[in-house]
């Protein structure tokens, strides 16, 4: 951020945050950076690279699953394979991706600000993701093994289990600091740094998601933060908490845990919806339809969402009025969500639709979740719940909602914005064969866990009857088609990001919200003249003159 | 434009957000307490005779000694940001210095509470308290937790007072600029508002 | 769109600090002694209110919350409302064996 960034090239180009390094050099212009957009990347690198691990585990549970004894590894393995699996993915990969990598990157472009409100705070939470992140790999490594306990961490196994539990969870304690630091940070970030004229209304879509998101960040996370310490002081200390041998309740552990890891769901898929929200629109060149009612959709979301924790414990006794209760809140939930879906599908229609990478990854989105969000709804029922419970049906809904939901999501902005934040453009048609394998790899992986599910096959066994195997192997072939396609697709945007097509053009999709209002890439303040927002977002008339017109300002 | 105006941007502080994040964050440790006190509540209402068994072992005086304490340090808090508004740096930083005592004489008070109650075998997998009922394990599972993380909470307050009387001897906080001990003051303050609470469930339930 | 500014300044005196604070402690004395009084199951009412009397004290007084601007309300609000519909919830539970 010295001054002497401002130097203007050959081009009239400005020097890109990529270029320009502040006052450090080298690596330390990165790992102390407090530019947002820095931290968005290194977010990126830090988040895909336990993305791959989470994957390679995914993989190798599917391998051990080919047959109905043990395959490649033995059942102690396999249980600290799906903990780790379940840990890696839920509290280092998806809980943070979205607002991490993407919010820390263009929430303040689009809200016309230089940086979030708390950019040393930004980094702080980095590191503490980081230093998270490495003690679960570190419980791999050290003496005792993995957590095997599942990533629910129920107790009382969890205080009886011989492995690194400890490490976990000051692992997920850790994290979800850093998640509640960036929760902060972007909560303030949307009430103090809007652009001059950008009122509530006018913010974009992904804004308002990240909005709702921040609040369940700040309110929920510490409640799973206290409980898992509890389980921490429980183990080191003896103090009798939720140990039934100490007179503890298990099951008030289980309540706690699920006050947060259900509202986390919602943490995890809002902003993929605010991802969504903001494609569909670009690429149908349509206003997008009930703009107020997918905003407030997403607050509908966050509080429905944070009320109906106890669906995950139908099973365990509780007392009918608790069942009933959350059962019927159950089913409210998915109001909010399907204002949603039906406002996408509403800006479809009729709108001249460009099949680009980005539109394909958001339209798989809209089907997959909703496949994922009615097999939920399936579940809410409480009879049908009893039945389902611990089943692979679970294991299925999980997966469609979440890699259907927030993983796609992710792959949707990865080529939505990766041009971006990089200058440079990936090869669509790979980028679009990638789509497809993945698309297809996906539904035969987790489609038959639905129908096994149905068929009784319990969730996290090791052995299982002969008569699963069919679906068991349909599943594994998928998985390696999936894994397939996210090879060619994280090949491709590598390739990209190193030798793609320079891209200078500020608008790559024809956007109408501010991050394409920018340089490409931006540069480290954002814009040279902070932008005055006089219109609602996704305004598509044609108005190629104001557009000029801004553009020579820039 | 211009260097300089891009270098005003910089030095543009807004005070407003400071306190808003500060707010984010005190919700979040109000959650984080408020994960305990739901758990006080479930055990209390499980297990109400043996909470209020246990809690007639609880030193009320020791107790309602440290809540004057904790009040009174919040008060000097407050007014040492209102002699910081008025520009009275010395009268500010001995306030600042008194509640950071304030806080030591809290601890040292825990301490000799704890002592005690350790000394008469109170304390997590000692034989005597296992042998008790299971609400009474709770009780003081409870009580040493939430107590104990409070106390952590007081320590990071002292923490930051201590940084505040930093920025104040060198200047950094000034009668213009006091948004950081206006910070430092909410935090302090809602540890108190925690130890209001804890007060009555633990001490004063017989 | 709230402004971008350095806060107004506002200088309460002294004096209402140690009023407050005076109301504390006078609070703290009332909760103590009444605990030894037996309401039966109203005790605890009765200690929680005392307490929330004297966190709204510390919340508008000490800490400024009269003086900010409306929506630092609204969030504290918001936020005592979470914690109040968790515990309704959760009891929704354990009060029905």
């Amino acid at each position: 951020m010295s001054s002497n960034s401002l130097a203007v090239d050959k081009s009239g180009n400005l020097p890109s945050y990529l270029i320009d390094e502040g006052k450090r050099k080298g690596i330390l212009a990165w790992l102390l950076s407090t530019d947002h957009k820095r931290i968005g990347i290194m977010y990126m690198i830090a988040l895909l690279s336990f993305f791959a691990v989470g994957v390679t585990l995914g993989f190798l549970i599917r391998l051990e699953l080919l047959t109905p004894q043990g395959t490649i590894v033995n059942p102690q393995a396999y249980n600290e394979f799906f903990t780790l699996h379940g840990v890696i993915m839920i509290f280092i990969v998806v809980v943070p991706a979205i607002p991490s990598i993407f919010g820390n990157f263009f929430l303040p472009i689009m809200l016309g600000a230089k940086d979030v409100a708390f950019p040393r705070l930004n980094l702080l939470s980095w590191y503490l993701y980081v230093v998270g992140s490495i003690m679960i790999l570190l419980s791999i490594v050290l003496p005792g093994g993995a957590a095997d306990t599942g990533w629910t961490f129920y107790i009382p196994y969890s205080v009886r289990t011989g492995t690194n539990m400890i490490f976990t969870l000051t692992a997920v304690f850790i994290l979800g600091f850093s998640s509640i630091l960036t929760g902060v940070n972007f909560l303030t970030t949307i009430h103090r740094l809007r652009a001059p004229g950008m009122g509530w209304f006018k913010m974009p879509l992904f804004a308002w998601s990240l909005y709702a998101t921040g609040w369940i960040q700040v309110l929920a996370t510490p409640i799973v933060g206290i409980t898992l310490l509890l389980v921490i002081i429980e183990r080191v200390f003896g103090v009798g908490l939720f140990d039934p041998t100490l007179g503890g309740d298990p099951i008030l552990f289980q309540h706690m845990f699920w006050m947060y890891s259900h509202p986390a769901v919602y943490i995890i898929i809002v902003p993929a919806m605010g991802v969504i929200s903001e494609i569909i629109p670009v690429f149908s060149r349509r206003t997008i339809f009930g703009y107020k009612f997918i905003a407030f959709s997403s607050i509908g979301i966050a509080v429905f969402g944070s009320l109906v924790w106890a669906h995950h414990m139908f099973a365990v006794g509780m007392s009918n009025n608790a069942e009933f209760v959350f059962s019927l809140l159950t089913f409210l939930v998915a109001i909010p969500s399907a204002i949603k879906v039906f406002n996408w599908t509403a800006t479809l229609y009729k709108g001249s639709i460009e099949l680009e990478p980005p539109m394909l990854y958001a339209l798989a989105f809209i089907f997959l979740f909703s496949i994922g969000g009615l097999t939920g709804i399936i579940q809410g029922a409480l009879n049908v719940d009893i039945y389902l419970t611990d089943t692979y049906f679970i294991v299925g809904h999980i997966h469609y909602v979440v890699f259907g939901g927030t993983g796609i999501g992710i792959f949707a902005a990865l080529h939505y914005w990766l041009p971006k934040m990089f200058g440079r453009m990936y090869n669509k048609k790979v980028a679009k064969v990638a789509f497809w394998i993945i698309f297809v790899g996906f539904n035969i992986l987790y489609f038959p866990f639905l129908i096994l599910g149905w068929l009784g096959m319990p969730r996290r066994s090791y052995h299982y009857l002969p008569r699963f195997q069919v679906y068991h192997v349909i599943a594994t072939v998928g998985s390696w088609i999936l894994v397939l396609g996210l090879i060619i697709m994280f090949f491709n945007l590598l390739k990209s990001i190193r030798s793609g097509k320079v891209v200078t053009e500020k608008n790559i999709w024809g956007g109408e919200s501010l991050e394409w209002q920018t340089q490409t890439p931006p540069i480290t303040e954002n814009f040279v003249d902070i932008p005055v927002v006089n219109e609602a977002p996704y305004e598509y008339k044609q108005n190629e003159e104001e557009f000029l017109e801004k553009e020579e300002v820039l | 434009m211009s260097a300089e105006n891009q270098a005003s941007v910089h030095v543009h502080r807004d005070d407003v957000a400071t306190k808003m994040g500060m707010w984010f964050f005190l919700f979040s440790e109000l959650l984080l307490f408020g994960g305990l006190f739901l758990m006080y509540s479930v055990y209390r209402y499980t297990h109400q005779h043996d909470f209020h068994i246990a809690a007639e072992g609880m030193n009320i005086f020791l107790g309602t000694a440290n809540t004057i304490i904790l009040l009174t340090s919040s008060l000097t808090m407050a007014l040492a940001i209102t002699a910081m508004q008025k520009g009275k740096k010395i009268l500010s930083l001995s306030l600042q210095i008194i509640t950071f005592l304030f806080g030591l004489a809290f601890l040292v008070n825990k301490f000799f509470e704890w002592s005690a109650e350790f000394r008469e075998g109170n304390y997590p997998g000692s034989p005597i308290l296992t042998a008790k009922p299971s609400g009474q394990i709770l009780y003081y599972g409870l009580y040493y937790t939430m107590v104990g993380l409070h106390g952590v909470h007081v320590i990071a307050g002292m923490t930051v007072i201590a940084f505040m009387i930093r920025f104040t001897i060198k200047g950094i906080i000034t009668k213009d600029n006091y948004v950081k001990l206006e910070a430092a003051g909410l935090y302090w303050h809602l540890v108190d508002i925690i130890w209001i609470f804890l007060f009555p469930l633990f001490y004063l339930i017989t | 769109m709230e402004e971008n500014k350095v806060q107004h300044v506002h200088t309460p005196g002294y004096g209402i600090y140690f009023y407050v604070w005076l109301a504390l402690i006078t609070l703290t004395a009332l909760t103590a002694t009444v605990a030894g009084v037996n309401f039966g199951k109203l005790s605890i009412v009765v200690a929680l209110i005392i307490a929330a009397v004297k966190s709204y004290l510390v919340l508008t007084e000490f800490m400024h919350l009269k003086f900010e601007m409306r929506a630092f309300r609204i969030f504290v609000i918001v936020a005592i409302l979470f914690f109040t519909i968790l515990i309704v919830l959760l009891f929704s539970d354990y009060s029905f064996y």
